[in-house]
């Protein structure tokens, strides 16, 4: 038994979410009654293909020829000198396909989709990534493609827009609210409500109606089954430490579930789990993503969960230089995650992940993505106070190509 | 005690009338406006008035009702105001209302002083697209023997447990959702919606309202044929800003149509 976590807690975690799709008091289905069935069907749908041995051996073969499973576990060495404290390894989906962990959870919902006789698959997106990944395997499945995109983060993840449209997909700019990843899913569950009977909607993180957020991190958890194998073989024992940025969270969880029962090789402390959210410009009301420093409980786009909102409940506007953080709510489980304590929630904000994305990509010649640089940036100020036999994974959770363009122009630099 | 919503059905049906339900959105673009839109739909015939409380993310509707919320927050208008709005019409008028909203609006408020407040205004009904009876357990027992009804919808995508489970949590009627989609999309009914509608009655005695999608006088007489009341929302919210006389007549058009 782990003395971190009470008994029930111990328990909770394992069977999470519940057969209502809670986790504790997160989570939930707050979706108009058109979209109940499809859900109820997914559920099921998805509970059978755990168990069917022909899926998992797709899925599992696609892992590997296709997406490019197992993602490799580097260390970081110069890093980890220049920092001269931690021992810091990087996930690397970065270099599965399409260049972030997204595809992960895209193929396999892909499948399933196929399966269930959809015809056609709609997805949100905010950095681009998730609706690249959707377009991948809508072209590898051959199903029809439509992707919401926020008209700013279109502006600003150009080049993923024209990666959509190569691969076949219709991309739909949205200009209304803020333009960015929360309106994108509104018109995402607005197509799906009128389409429902032939579209499978791929939601791209650990949020939305159950059983959305279990599926996705099931799909995700390859993440961290590789890396605790991986960490185990090269160092022997496991990481003290664990880092992931949180937009809506599926990196992370990806990463984390694997270990959340798990405690540090050389005392009964669990592994130090940090979800990083985006600081933006400092956490005042409109300029940053940070949930958990500024948000509370509310219920949004079909989950109960921290939420930024004003008094009578309407939604924030957020800020992020990270299209993929920038957004409003945070997936269930981690707002359970945090308020066991299993799970430290921190931010970082622009500056700090900019800097960390030029110290990577100098130190090391890794370009990360400007998501995973906010994790990074947590790395960079952890690692100088532990010591050197203490091992941090930080999940480099996509790469930066998408990214060079908008941080060209913030310095005022034309390509 | 029977809600005013049932009183009204009950009273339709002895008139072998069927209801004509509107819908505006409160405070688009003021509360002012609301209020002499309450006057002008009561003038013209409703039965029941369905007041839109303003939510920054209404995944249920189209664009016409998502123009009419941003146009209410913009104006401050809040489930405050609306509440204390209805509270003050009561003074001068006993029609039926019925606030529509989304769900984080309630449970911000917070559910209980939500409903307490909701009832001691005279607020007779609640519909919120976003939370099936699966998630409504807390709402759906504080208004056990309450005079407020919490109507839940169906859809064309309801399976039969579904539609059992939405019936058994319905009081004061249940909305049936026209088409497959949001607010304000085209009306393209299913040739089955008679029959779906048969298929809801034989197993509840609840009145049934139909909306989403109906705009002409002629989309309203044909629902009129086979439901009890019918729901227009969108093509009222898009007329609330031109002249009042075009209104009124389109008001008087749909009333007429609904038999």
């Amino acid at each position: 038994m782990h003395a971190y976590l009470s008994d029930r807690e111990g328990l909770i975690i394992r069977k999470i979410p519940d057969k209502r799709g809670y986790f504790g008091a997160y989570g939930g289905r707050f979706v108009p009654e058109t979209l109940m069935p499809a859900l109820l069907e997914l559920e099921k749908a998805y509970a059978v293909s755990k168990k069917d041995a022909d899926f998992q051996a797709e899925l599992a073969h696609l892992r590997k020829t296709y997406i490019g499973r197992p993602t490799p576990l580097y260390f970081a060495k110069r890093l980890t000198a220049d920092l001269g404290g931690a021992k810091i390894y990087l996930k690397r989906e970065d270099l599965a396909h399409t260049g972030a962990h997204k595809i992960n959870n895209a193929i396999g919902q892909a499948l399933l989709a196929k399966k269930m006789g959809k015809k056609r698959l709609i997805a949100e997106t905010g950095a681009g990534q998730h609706g690249v990944a959707t377009a991948t395997g809508a072209a590898l499945a051959g199903l029809e493609c439509e992707i919401y995109m926020g008209s700013d983060d279109v502006a600003r993840q150009s080049l993923n827009v024209f990666r959509m449209r190569l691969l076949g997909a219709r991309v739909n700019e949205v200009t209304i609210g803020s333009r960015t990843l929360k309106d994108a899913i509104n018109e995402g569950l607005r197509d799906w409500t009128a389409n429902v009977r032939t579209t499978h909607y791929v939601m791209g993180t650990v949020f939305g109606p159950h059983p959305f957020p279990a599926m996705v991190r099931d799909f995700q958890a390859v993440i961290g089954r590789e890396a605790k194998k991986q960490i185990l073989a090269s160092e022997g024992r496991l990481p003290d430490y664990l880092i992931a940025c949180v937009g809506g969270g599926s990196n992370a969880i990806g990463l984390f579930y694997e270990f959340l029962l798990d405690t540090q090789s050389r005392s009964d402390r669990p592994i130090t789990m940090i979800g990083v959210e985006a600081g933006g410009r400092g956490i005042s009301a409109g300029e940053h993503a940070a949930r958990f420093a500024g948000g509370s409980i509310g219920v949004l786009q079909g989950t109960k969960s921290y939420l930024l909102q004003d008094d009578d409940g309407n939604v924030l506007g957020t800020h992020s230089v990270s299209a993929g953080l920038d957004y409003a709510a945070v997936g269930p489980e981690h707002a359970f995650l945090k308020d066991s304590g299993r799970v430290q929630y921190s931010y970082a904000t622009d500056d700090e992940a900019l800097a960390a994305f030029d110290r990577l990509a100098r130190h090391e010649g890794i370009i990360p993505a400007l998501e995973s640089s906010h994790a990074l940036a947590e790395a960079i100020k952890l690692g100088p106070r532990l010591s050197k036999d203490e091992i941090i994974i930080v999940n480099l959770s996509g790469r930066g190509d998408k990214d060079v363009q908008h941080v060209a122009r913030l310095r005022g630099e034309a390509l | 005690m029977k809600s005013r919503i049932a009183a009204k059905f009950q009273a339709l049906r002895h008139q072998n009338r069927k209801a004509f339900i509107p819908y505006i959105m409160a405070g688009d673009p003021d509360m002012l406006r609301t209020r002499e839109l309450v006057g002008i739909l009561e003038d013209c015939g409703a039965d029941i008035i369905e007041l839109g409380v303003p939510f920054s993310d209404p995944l249920a509707d189209g664009p016409t009702i998502q123009a009419a919320a941003q146009r209410a927050l913009e104006s401050g208008t809040t489930m405050h105001t609306v509440i204390d709005f209805v509270s003050s019409l009561r003074k001068c008028t006993q029609i039926p209302i019925i606030l529509m909203t989304y769900y984080n609006s309630i449970f911000k408020y917070g559910d209980q002083r939500f409903i307490e407040d909701a009832i001691a205004a005279g607020v007779d009904g609640i519909i919120v697209p976003d939370l099936p009876p699966d998630e409504a357990q807390g709402l759906l027992q504080l208004t056990r023997k309450r005079p407020l009804d919490i109507i839940f919808l169906l859809a064309p995508t309801s399976t039969d447990e579904r539609i059992r489970k939405v019936v058994h949590a319905s009081r004061g009627f249940i909305y049936y959702v026209s088409i497959t989609g949001i607010t304000g999309s085209k009306l393209s009914l299913e040739p089955s919606i008679a029959e779906r509608l048969a298929h809801v009655r034989a197993v509840s005695d609840l009145p049934i309202a139909v909306g989403f999608g109906i705009s002409t006088p002629e989309d309203a007489s044909m629902i009129a044929g086979f439901a009890d009341g019918v729901i227009v929302g969108s093509a009222i919210v898009r007329r609330t800003s031109e002249n009042d006389e075009d209104l009124k007549q389109y008001l008087q058009s749909l009333r007429q149509a609904i038999r």
